[in-house]
């Protein structure tokens, strides 16, 4: 936990659920999973975070969730995108890539 | 659509917190698991993986609360849970509680009572346009006194006074409307045209008058005001150019007033007509009130002495119109209107003021002891984990809860305050219509109570919250020094000479009116019934048989059984009748002895008997002086004293009025009677017979003087005078003991409110000690236990206590001396025959300030002596 550089930039935990989840339908743990195996363990979810950010989500409309049975036949909350949740990740998505661009481009990284 | 499910989602998880709190519990034990899997597939052991993943969640527990508390609905739950948790702690010290809000809703209650009925009559602006602009008129002396206008005057304002944008004048006029199946006399006002042009009012249907309409002679026309013509017309929109009867004479009606705004200058007014002024008459007569507006940017100041230098240059020019040393002096409408009653307002307002202060250090204190009581739980619950937010935000909760209670129940006294005081005000009092609940005051009030209650609520937690919750928690045994002790005791004592500045007012002014209603005013009004009756319609046109009406109803009325005398009188004493005349007494051809004003009484024989007016001197009137016969006249006491100087009244010749004609002659001397109220001082009278007079008087005031109980005479009486003519009025039926009350009934009003405010200020003061003695107490209770184990008696713990109480008192009493005696000029308009230093009333008061602190002492002192010192230091 203690290890810096595993936080989840702020203000971009939305944003991952959302794009993780629009792959297809995901529980809690494989959330958070998914997530740290995409960035290559750059990114360490905190439960407790990701918990309280799913409810908010599904609250906005964004996600809708469903308990049903997993591979190994146990009780879990699955999460899906909801087609409102498919253009806020757009709108998202479009809103990052601007500010990383814009970014980038003040570090001198790119031309 | 989103909003919709942030608020169905939050409620469901409201209504069924257990199934929602459930759900989380599952969802986050399931992470969990799988976590726990995930690192036994990484290859290590159950207990390791699920040791591991416990660690990487962070305590399931914590991530429940932190899911649950996420949602909007965690935030009402917390409310909800402060509040059921305040509730309970009003409820656990019912005593605290009910004083508290009782303190407040006092404080809160009466204040805002007595704003919202002195704001309107003092501070808003009367309710016309550009009200600052509406000035009175008045002939002034040089000597300070003042009179009413004259028609001339009117004359010369308009045509010469250049600050005045327009002028009117009113004169009161009290028709009687027959044609409907009961006579009735109206309130009434002749004004000049421009009188509601003046104040910018204009019906609510109809027109107003006209110019031309204003002349000797005139149309008669008539405006209604609102309430008349809802009670006798059914709001009949089809009574605009209907003719009425008024004193036999039909008058059309041209249009209706509206009900707002009221009518300042004369609330009872129920309709309007033309001044319509017969100019071939003498015009000078003072007997007209003038208003008028000033010319925008105009101030007082400058009206003044622009009118002033013309009344002075009118005065040298017509010396038979105008008084000598006169001038013309302008009032703001507001001030002219509120100048009688203003000291008392003010002194009343003041007095609230001082209840409000009251309260304030009374709910402080209560808190102060209350946050002493309460360190424990403080500590306790920071000790559990309530953190310095929580705990604030715990008492903001219960402040709020005080003053939500205590405004609400302040409500109630508000309104009935408001009520109260406008059944209790007295028949001067200006604008009572426009008496409303003052939402900005009560705010005030609620403001102010609640602002203290936070503050003083709110210190303890935070106290709690910043100290080590150990050592507080240690402390809290029953041990606590008395921190704040010194404080409480300055609070009492404040709160003990704040009460004693009301005590020793309401004292003053209740002196005042005994001093009052011991006065003698000058007849004996027991047993006696008066009333007033007139006579209207063409048929009393002239003098004769009005003469003969009010003599053979006088016949009539005397008849009746039970009536032991009965007698007429152009003005009744302490009624508000007001009749007053120029009188120059010729000692001898050539030297005449002015008299400024005198009260005249025009009365049949018989009068001064039935009123029981001492004859000093001389003979009082007979049978036989009458139409015809040489013309006689009686004089008051003080005439003769101060007009005569020492002269034989007796014989005297006089003219009253006009300075022709025959004189009257003086054949005795009476008692002086008090005309204007109880208070006044002595004012030079003349009797006269109303046959002898220069005019038959209408209306005339008829007084009985019955065997038994007057008051159940009346209807007999009324009868008896129908029997002569039933279709004259009979108004103002009253008791002459109720006329004599009236005349202090602003006295009496400042005084119930003044007693009302001392006795609530001196319950505060009371409650105020008994808490800091009880408090005390019970904090010393181990000192007292170790006194009483090495040997005090009873006695002697007793008196330690009561030392205590008495020294507050004593301290509280000398401040609140010196608080008293500058008070007490505030009061010094309302007070008669008594001294603002009374040496009595200060006395009584004291006695009774030091007897009702012996009550509250006793209680925590009984407590004390009881204590038992086995008992007390076992605990330790």
């Amino acid at each position: 936990m203690d290890t810096p550089g595993t936080e989840v930039i702020q203000g971009t935990l939305d944003m991952l659920i959302l794009k993780t989840l629009s792959l297809q339908p995901l529980h809690g743990f494989g959330i958070a999973r998914r997530i740290e195996q995409i960035s290559r363990g750059v990114f360490k979810v905190n439960p407790g975070s990701l918990l309280t950010a799913l409810q908010r989500l599904e609250r906005r409309g964004w996600l809708s969730s469903e308990w049903r049975e997993t591979e190994n036949s146990r009780r879990a909350k699955y999460y899906a995108l909801t087609r409102a949740g498919r253009k806020q990740l757009d709108a998202e998505t479009a809103d990052w890539t601007r500010r990383a661009t814009a970014i980038a481009r003040l570090l001198g990284t790119e031309a | 659509m989103a909003m919709w499910r942030q608020l169905s989602r939050g409620l469901r998880a409201l209504m069924h917190r257990s199934e929602a709190d459930q759900e989380v519990a599952d969802e986050v034990q399931h992470y969990l698991e799988q976590a726990t899997q995930a690192r036994m597939a990484e290859g290590l052991s159950r207990a390791e993986a699920r040791r591991a993943a416990q660690l990487e969640i962070g305590g399931v527990t914590r991530v429940r609360e932190a899911v649950r508390t996420s949602g909007w609905e965690h935030a009402i739950e917390t409310l909800f849970a402060d509040l059921r948790y305040g509730a309970r702690r009003l409820r656990a010290a019912p005593g605290f509680t009910a004083i508290t809000i009782l303190t407040l809703a006092i404080g809160i209650g009466a204040t805002t009572a007595i704003f919202s009925a002195v704001n309107p009559i003092l501070f808003q602006p009367l309710p016309y346009p550009d009200a600052a602009r509406l000035v009175m008129v008045w002939e002034a002396f040089n000597t300070g006194g003042r009179q009413q206008g004259t028609f001339g005057m009117y004359a010369d304002l308009k045509e010469r006074a250049r600050s005045f944008e327009s002028v009117a004048v009113l004169r009161p006029w009290d028709p009687t409307m027959t044609g409907q199946d009961q006579p009735e006399r109206f309130a009434g006002q002749r004004v000049s045209a421009s009188y509601f042009h003046v104040l910018g009012v204009s019906p609510a249907l109809g027109r107003d008058f006209e110019a031309a309409e204003d002349r000797f002679g005139g149309p008669r026309v008539v405006l209604l005001s609102d309430a008349l013509w809802r009670r006798r017309f059914d709001a009949d929109r089809a009574i605009i150019g209907r003719p009425i009867i008024l004193d036999g004479d039909p008058w059309v009606v041209i249009g209706v007033m509206p009900r707002r705004p009221e009518n300042v200058l004369a609330p009872e007014a129920a309709l309007w007509a033309p001044l319509q002024y017969d100019l071939t008459e003498y015009s000078w007569g003072h007997h007209l009130r003038t208003v008028a507006r000033l010319k925008p940017g105009i101030g007082i100041g400058q009206a003044t002495s622009e009118v002033d230098a013309l009344g002075r240059a009118l005065a040298k020019q017509h010396r038979d119109a105008y008084g000598s040393n006169a001038g013309f002096a302008v009032h703001a409408l507001q001030d002219d209107l509120t100048s009688g009653i203003k000291p008392a307002l003010l002194a009343i307002l003041a007095a609230v003021t001082l209840v409000l202060v009251i309260a304030c250090v009374n709910v402080t204190n209560l808190l102060l002891a209350r946050g002493v009581q309460r360190r424990g739980e403080f500590a306790l619950r920071a000790a559990l984990g309530a953190g310095g937010k929580r705990l604030v935000r715990q008492m903001l909760t219960e402040s709020l809860l005080h003053a939500l209670l205590g405004g609400a129940v302040g409500t109630v006294v508000a309104m009935l305050g408001v009520r109260a005081l406008i059944a209790l005000a007295p028949p001067g009092l200006p604008r009572l219509g426009a008496i409303a609940l003052n939402g900005a005051v009560f705010g005030f009030g609620l403001a102010l109570t609640t602002l203290i209650g936070l503050a003083f609520g709110v210190f303890p937690a935070l106290q709690a919250a910043n100290s080590d919750p150990s050592r507080e928690l240690q402390l809290s045994s029953a041990r606590t020094v008395g921190a704040h002790r010194t404080t409480r005791g300055a609070l009492v004592i404040a709160e003990v000479a704040l009460a004693l500045v009301l005590l020793v007012s309401s004292g003053l002014l209740l002196r005042s009116l005994q001093r009052l209603f011991a006065r003698d005013a000058g007849f004996d009004g027991s047993h006696l019934l008066t009333m007033e009756v007139q006579v209207s319609g063409h048929r009393y046109d002239a003098d004769s048989t009005t003469v003969r009406f009010f003599q053979q109803a006088l016949d009539a009325v005397q008849r009746v059984p039970g009536v032991s005398a009965a007698a007429l009188t152009s003005q009744l004493p302490l009624s508000g009748d007001l009749d007053e005349y120029g009188v120059h007494v010729e000692l001898n051809p050539t030297d005449r002895v002015e008299a400024g004003s005198t009260f005249r009484y025009g009365v049949s024989p018989g009068y001064i008997e039935t009123m029981h007016i001492p004859l000093r001197r001389g003979r009082v009137f007979a049978e036989h002086d009458r139409a015809g016969a040489p013309l006689v006249a009686l004089v008051s006491e003080s005439f003769g004293r101060s007009v005569l100087k020492g002269m034989d009244p007796i014989g005297q010749r006089m003219r009253i009025g006009p300075t022709t004609g025959a004189p009257f002659t003086v054949v005795g001397v009476v008692g002086d009677v008090k005309q204007m109220s109880l208070a006044s001082g002595e004012a030079n009278a003349i009797y006269v017979p109303e046959s002898q007079w220069h005019f038959a008087d209408n209306p005339m005031s008829l007084v009985v003087k019955a065997r038994g109980d007057a008051a159940s005479l009346a209807p007999a009486v009324r009868r008896a005078v129908w029997s002569v003519d039933k279709d004259q009025p009979i108004v103002r039926v009253a008791m002459m003991a109720d006329l004599l009350a009236a005349t202090a009934a602003e006295r009496r009003f400042a005084l119930v409110l003044f007693e009302a405010f001392a006795l609530a200020a001196l319950v505060l003061a009371a409650a105020g000690m008994y808490g800091v003695l009880a408090g005390s107490v019970a904090e010393r209770a181990r000192e007292i236990g170790v006194r009483a184990a090495l040997g005090a008696t009873r006695g002697n713990i007793l008196a330690l206590v009561l030392r205590q109480g008495l020294t507050l008192t004593g301290l509280g009493a000398l401040l609140g001396l010196a608080g008293a005696v500058a008070a007490s000029q505030a009061i010094a308009s309302m007070l008669f025959g008594v001294s603002r230093l009374d040496p009595l009333t200060y006395a009584g008061v004291i006695a009774l300030l030091l007897f009702v602190a012996l009550i509250a002492c006793s209680v925590p002192a009984w407590r004390a002596a009881r204590v038992d010192p086995m008992r007390t230091l076992r605990t330790e």
